[in-house]
């Protein structure tokens, strides 16, 4: 731990000390230990990696770091050798001793435990050459890779707290909100509201108390960007909201997190305790005459709870209910009094914004959506994991350049953004600029951040129904349009997709939508029907396969499929014959199997044990 | 019997759902008389805490099984065929999604996204992810937990 820090000056000194080596370019060995790694083995890799360089003597030399996500959340567990910067993926224990004798200690680069790029076969040494990683843009991710998160002197060592520090000492309130606003940076949390433009309200706002909030709720399902920046980088983010307290004059700042990310808060809890023991928060910051502290709560588990005045409403000990827009929360938020709440990436991009100016940061982007967004690209793409783009890139570089295609050889059908509140990007749209702008322009939305990827074996109108059923279940049920309508465009997608839709249903989805989005007291049933409307638009024909013919293009609709093996591919290998619970499969080794489909259930079992793909759906 | 809890936080109604969740993680579910004393302590109406209590999904009113079976059903992990696990473990362990066995050997839940999407279909079981999930993956996971059920039974 730091001791605490009294004076700018007395900053600057200790930023020089510990800069002297960048954590880049120091001796270490670092393990990703982001969740996805976590869940792949990455606690042991690191055992096996601390144990091997005691034993190896390499261990007063070399320090294990545990960092947060790198983002390659596909190939872990990762571990990167530095200063030379040898990345390795999917490390398995028994290869960790190997690679500290080799790599370690004596320098050689051990080829095949390299990446190897799918389409050229090639083997890759470093990460920045991975095309991956080659294609994005990262800002607030860049030291995700190599700081420790736990050590605040490797926050400071990348020039932490220098940001703060010229906020303070350099630049007055209203300086501050300007540079934000000239900046261009909009909300990275759903809406895209311009940041600094809230701040001047809420600093305009009169109020014996203010504010600062960071909604790290993240409820949308299939993002986890916030989630990696508290783990990885939580320094980053308390620095911008100090940031934005001292721009608003608040002196209470609280970090509301889901409680399913247990890690994250920890990490967030001894960020907070560091900066507080080194003076970084509490009275008196750095010797000036502002006073922030942060508390952390931990949210209940509720979709809703992410939109601003239901959080506020669960901040104050309620069930989180939303309360109408009209009036403002930066002017009357929590408890009534005015407050500022962003997005855990909005916060993490300001340190950036002051420190190197609005310009540069407005050098990225598009005309009206500046700098970079990280989305977490899931679903069925080869390459998952979290990417930080720069605004105004093509979905098709996201999901072919970056994302490396879709696995398997399937076509492409579109990709999902904006969670709940979004719609799909058609094939046809591959080459649309992604920014706030286009996104909406199209019909979906930049939201969070999710990116999900769907293929030929995905359905369309089953994605709508899914996204329905989920809000129906988050919807608090304080407002009548969201509550009843999302039941009523339930119970339609669920007849359409047992196949007892008729063509009156699409009409009667449409009208829904409309009711809700005007009607609903808050975004998430204003928003509720953006699914259903967007895949009515760019998919019509499954609908109609749906009602008319009673199928399922997609292969997903349990009522209007059935199980088949394709002779051509089975092998007769027999591993569905063993795990088949009903016993319908039929066939001898090494003979093309039949399922006989009149006692088939359609659980899947099947489809998970086959080898060569010659289970189909229709 | 909360003293430990509420010495923890701000005693006031700012930290009536972190309290409430600890009470949860104490003792699996929230009992009667806990909710009853967080309303005395907290001065907030019974009335209140039970919406509150009611609310929240982390929350529940009913013991959980000493195994908690959570079936991620987020976006990245439904189109990567996360309802056919659901199906599984429903027909597994003869539940619906939020029941309890009466065995009391396993909670089974649904929920929305984890955060481990891009290892998806994901399950969590007491509290460890469980990536890249599929059906015959699934059965096997609970056979041995069900096996390590018996076995500490007959010890
Ligand atoms: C139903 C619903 C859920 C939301 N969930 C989140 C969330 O999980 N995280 C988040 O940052 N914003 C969420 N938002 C958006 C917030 O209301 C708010 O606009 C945002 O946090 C403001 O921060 P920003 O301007 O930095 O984006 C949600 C909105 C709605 C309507
Ligand atoms: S969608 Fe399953 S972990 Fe995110």
């Amino acid at each position: 731990m730091i001791e605490r820090i009294p004076t700018a000056k007395a900053l600057v000194e200790i930023r020089e000390k510990v800069s002297v080596t960048h954590p880049s370019m120091r001796k270490s060995v670092t393990v990703c230990g982001g969740t996805g790694c976590q869940a792949a083995g990455c606690k042991e890799v690191a055992d096996k990696v601390r144990e091997e360089l005691k034993a190896q003597g390499l261990a007063s030399e070399f320090k294990l770091v545990v960092t947060g996500c790198h983002g390659f959340c596909e190939q872990g567990p990762i571990v990167v050798v530095r200063p030379s910067n040898v990345f390795y993926p999917k490390v398995k224990i028994r290869n960790v001793k190997k690679i500290i004798e080799r790599t370690v200690a004596a320098g050689e680069i051990i080829d095949e435990l390299l990446y190897k790029e799918p389409v050229s076969g090639d083997r890759i040494a470093h990460e920045q050459d991975i095309p991956f990683y080659a294609r994005q843009h990262r800002l607030v991710f860049a030291h995700n890779g190599y700081i420790d998160p736990t050590d605040i002197t490797d926050y400071l060592s990348i020039g932490g707290y220098a940001a703060i520090e010229k906020a303070l000492f350099k630049m007055k309130p209203d300086e501050i909100i300007e540079e934000v606003t000239r900046s261009g940076l909009r909300g990275r949390g759903g809406g895209g509201f311009l940041t600094g433009r809230k701040w001047r309200s809420c600093l305009d706002a009169l109020g014996e108390r203010k504010f600062v909030i960071c909604n790290a709720d993240e409820g949308d399902p299939g993002a986890f960007m916030d989630r990696s920046l508290l783990e990885g980088n939580p320094h980053a983010v308390i620095e911008g909201m100090l940031i934005g307290a001292r721009a608003v004059g608040s002196k209470e700042g609280i970090v509301y997190v889901r409680h399913e990310y247990p890690l994250a808060v920890e990490r967030l809890i001894d960020a907070l305790d560091e900066a507080r023991h080194a003076g970084l928060l509490g009275d008196d910051i750095l010797g000036s005459d502002f006073s922030f502290d942060i508390r952390i709560s931990r949210g209940g588990g509720a979709f809703v709870c992410g939109e601003s005045t239901a959080l506020m409403a669960s901040l104050e000990g309620r069930s989180g209910e939303p309360r109408a827009k009209y009036v403002h929360t930066v002017e009357h938020g929590l408890f009534d009094f005015p407050t500022t709440l962003n997005n855990v990436e909005t916060w993490a991009n300001v340190p950036e914004i002051i420190e190197n100016g609005a310009d540069k940061f407005a050098s990225v982007g598009t005309e009206q959506s500046k700098g970079t967004k990280i989305f977490s690209l899931v679903g069925k793409i080869n390459n998952t994991g979290l990417v930080e783009v720069p605004m105004g890139i093509s979905v098709r570089d996201i999901v072919y350049e970056i994302g490396g295609g879709i696995p398997k050889g399937k076509k492409f059908k579109a990709v999902q953004t904006g969670g709940p509140s979004g719609g799909c990007i058609p094939q046809s749209m591959l080459d649309l600029q992604v920014d706030f702008q286009k996104l909406t322009e199209v019909g979906s939305m930049m939201g969070s951040g999710g990116m999900i990827v769907m293929d030929e074996d995905t359905c369309m109108v089953d994605v709508a129904r899914y996204f329905i059923h989920f809000l129906k279940e988050e919807s608090c049920g304080k407002c009548v349009p969201c509550r009843e309508g999302l039941k009523t465009a339930l119970d339609t997608l669920d007849r359409i997709t047992q196949g007892k839709g008729e063509m009156k249903d699409i009409e009667i989805l449409e009208e829904l939508g409309e009711w809700m989005s005007t009607s609903s007291l808050c975004a998430l049933g204003g928003s509720a029907a953006n699914p259903v409307l967007s895949t009515i638009l760019h998919f019509r024909d499954e609908y109609e396969a749906h009602i008319v013919e009673r199928r399922c293009p997609g292969g997903i609709c349990v009522e209007l499929i059935t199980y088949s093996i394709d002779p051509e591919l089975c092998d007769g290998c027999h591993a569905c014959v063993k795990v088949c619970p009903k016993d319908v499969i039929a066939g001898d080794k090494k003979q093309t199997h039949t399922i006989d489909t009149t006692g088939c259930i359609k659980c899947g079992a099947c489809l998970s044990a086959c080898t060569r793909d010659a289970i189909s759906r229709k | 019997m909360l003293e430990r809890i509420f010495s923890r936080y701000p005693v006031d109604r700012t930290s009536l759902v972190m309290i409430l969740q600890d009470v949860q993680t104490e003792f699996g579910y929230l009992p009667t008389d806990a909710l009853k004393e967080v309303s005395a302590r907290l001065q907030i109406p019974a009335a209140q805490v039970y919406s509150v209590a009611t609310f929240y999904n982390v929350l529940s009113l009913v013991p959980r099984g000493r195994n908690l079976v959570r079936v991620c059903m987020g976006t990245a992990c439904h189109v990567r065929q996360a309802p056919l696990i659901l199906e599984t473990v429903k027909r597994e362990l003869d539940i619906e999604p939020g029941d309890t066995t009466v065995d009391g050997e396993f909670t089974f839940q649904s929920v929305g996204c984890v955060g481990a999407c891009a290892i998806g279909p994901v399950v969590e079981v007491n509290d460890i992810h469980h990536g890249h999930m599929n059906v015959n993956k699934m059965k096997k996971l609970l056979d041995k937990l069900e096996q390590s059920a018996k076995d500490e039974g007959q010890s």
